[in-house]
């Protein structure tokens, strides 16, 4: 992967003069760069990891894993009807994936009612739909790789040789 | 209380920095950049065998020279990675970090009166380990020659009296290394004149602008040299306290001498960590240098552009500024800089006397926290010409 990408996956503040510093690179060089990555849909778009278990109002917030069995169409296979089933709001993932079912949404809501509704009266009885298994979240440990905790103080001494 | 003391530690210069420390220390929301250590903990993948030796019940002495299996990896890495053989039997010994290797190499070789070479700007312990030995350290001045020690420079100093030299690359503090091409010109010299070398190359997988070549590697070079290396900086293990040598067997058997009786062995516990250690290998330690040679050419590209003109380091993670522009020394320089602007820098003096006009800066610190450190140094500079 480009090492501007690399950068900018850690921290999507890093400006292009200092990208550009970083790389021995002309800023204006790195800038294009981007812009063609973003024009490409490389680069999608820059958000912030929030920690939301600090948040209380937004605490109440309850996603679910749910797990869908769904029949394949003819010449389209999964992609159709997982078109159909991503473009709710309430999905926030969908991936396909091998084994026992075949789509694993992320779904989220501002309450239990909320996801479980979509469940019932979107997911279910669509017409492809065989199936689905809904799992709760209580607690998050981890997203994508970063640990969902206070920031770690550091440990290392000040100051040594 | 003095009476007590003897003599050669009373003479011991204590370090002229030991009260600007104690300041940083002493203060809070501090940014940084005098730390010798990465700035990531231990993998977890080593932590967790460190754990699992000890729910094993791995509580217990190990040989002296240490576990045989940790010396068995080191040499199969040694030959991997530099085609370097060590015999794990009788050539590696495992010590409590270099800092334990360099005390136990100087007192395994050196007679009353002998001198011992060390280019300088050096790692602080060099010196006062030499003279506890009963060695006499003969400082070479490298400032004018890009702080590289170069072959005239070396035959420059070298008497009757020399038995080695320490050799240091990367560096610390300047982050100067040398090519094997560099290198060979320093060995044909060293060689010639049946000495030593003491190799600390503790810095070896932080090597950005050439491939890093172990001074043992060099042809005809093994008989006359010591190789130090360890865990802490490659691996981030720096408390675990696991370094090793590798030399002669003559010479790592002087060593072990003095080592049985002074540490026995280096704690079970960090030593099966340590062989965890070399078998994370080295995708972790090639992210690890990635991510610090972003940071080396982003400090330097700030630093070069406020002025304090900068050496380009070629290793290890410290950048090692002049700050002659600011018209203070060192120290004041530092402990201004810490008192108004919150940033620790290491003063040069620390690594030499007649390094007053530079500072060491470490740039093992996050993107943020430098970028941060630059603008307040900045600041700073901009301040105090206003004066």
């Amino acid at each position: 992967m480009d090492e501007i990408l690399e950068i900018l996956e850690k921290d999507a503040r890093a400006t292009s003069q200092d990208i550009a510093r970083m790389l021995k690179k002309k800023p204006q060089k790195v800038k294009e760069a981007i812009k063609k990555y973003e024009k490409q849909g490389v680069i999608l778009k820059y958000k912030t990891v929030i920690n939301k278990e600090l948040i209380k109002e937004a605490n109440s917030e309850v996603r679910a894993l749910i797990e869908v069995n769904i029949v394949p169409q003819k010449d389209v296979g999964f992609d159709k009807i997982a078109e159909r089933i991503y473009s709710f709001q309430e999905v926030s993932s969908c991936y396909l994936i091998s084994g026992t079912y075949d789509l694993l949404l992320i779904a989220e809501g501002k309450d239990l009612h909320t996801v479980a509704r979509f469940v019932a009266e979107k997911l279910s009885p669509m017409e492809n739909v065989r199936g689905t298994v809904t799992h709760f979240l209580l607690k998050k440990y981890k997203e994508d790789g970063v640990i969902l905790k206070h920031k770690e103080e550091n440990k290392r001494i000040a100051i040594s040789y | 209380m003095k009476k007590y003391i003897s003599q050669k530690v009373h003479e011991m210069q204590p370090s002229g920095i030991r009260a600007f420390f104690d300041l940083v220390l002493g203060m809070e929301d501090v940014i940084s950049l005098g730390v010798g250590e990465p700035d990531f903990i231990t993998p977890w993948q080593i932590r967790e065998a460190g754990i699992f030796s000890l729910e094993q019940g791995f509580t217990s002495y190990t040989s002296n020279k240490g576990l045989y299996k940790l010396r068995i990896s080191i040499s199969r890495y040694l030959k991997q990675r530099y085609g370097l053989h060590y015999s794990p039997d009788e050539e590696i010994l495992i010590t409590v970090g270099v800092s334990e290797g360099f005390d136990l190499a100087l007192r395994a070789l050196i007679n009353s009166g002998d001198k011992i070479l060390i280019p300088s700007p050096s790692y602080v312990s060099y010196g006062p380990l030499t003279e506890l030995a009963g060695g006499i350290p003969v400082f070479i001045d490298t400032k004018d020659s890009g702080f590289k020690l170069t072959a005239r420079l070396l035959e420059k100093n070298i008497d009757k009296k020399t038995k080695g030299i320490i050799l240091n690359y990367p560096n610390n503090p300047t982050g100067i290394s040398y090519t094997k091409k560099e290198l060979e010109a320093l060995k044909k010299v060293i060689l010639k004149h049946n000495m030593l070398c003491l190799s600390d190359e503790i810095y070896a997988d932080l090597t950005y602008e050439f491939e890093h070549t172990p001074f043992a590697k060099l042809s005809n070079a093994k008989n006359n040299t010591v190789y130090l290396n360890g865990f802490s900086k490659s691996y981030a293990m720096t408390g675990w306290r696991v370094g090793f040598v590798c030399g002669p067997k003559e010479i790592i058997a002087a060593m072990t001498k003095i080592h049985q009786y002074t540490i026995m062995c280096v704690p079970i516990t960090s030593q099966m960590a340590a062989c965890e250690a070399l078998h994370v290998g080295k995708k972790s330690v090639d992210e690890m240098r990635r991510e610090y040679k972003r940071r080396r050419e982003f400090i330097i590209s700030r630093l070069n552009d406020l002025g304090l003109h900068c050496q380009r380091p070629q290793g290890a993670f410290y950048a090692f500024p002049s700050i002659k522009k600011s018209k203070l020394s060192a120290l004041d320089f530092a402990q201004k800089l810490l008192k108004e602007e919150k940033v620790a820098v290491v003063p040069g003096t620390a690594f030499g006397a007649e390094y007053k006009d530079y500072v060491r800066m470490s740039y093992a610190s996050s993107y943020d926290n430098l970028k941060e450190a630059l603008t307040r140094i900045e600041n700073f500079l901009a301040r105090n010409r206003r004066k």
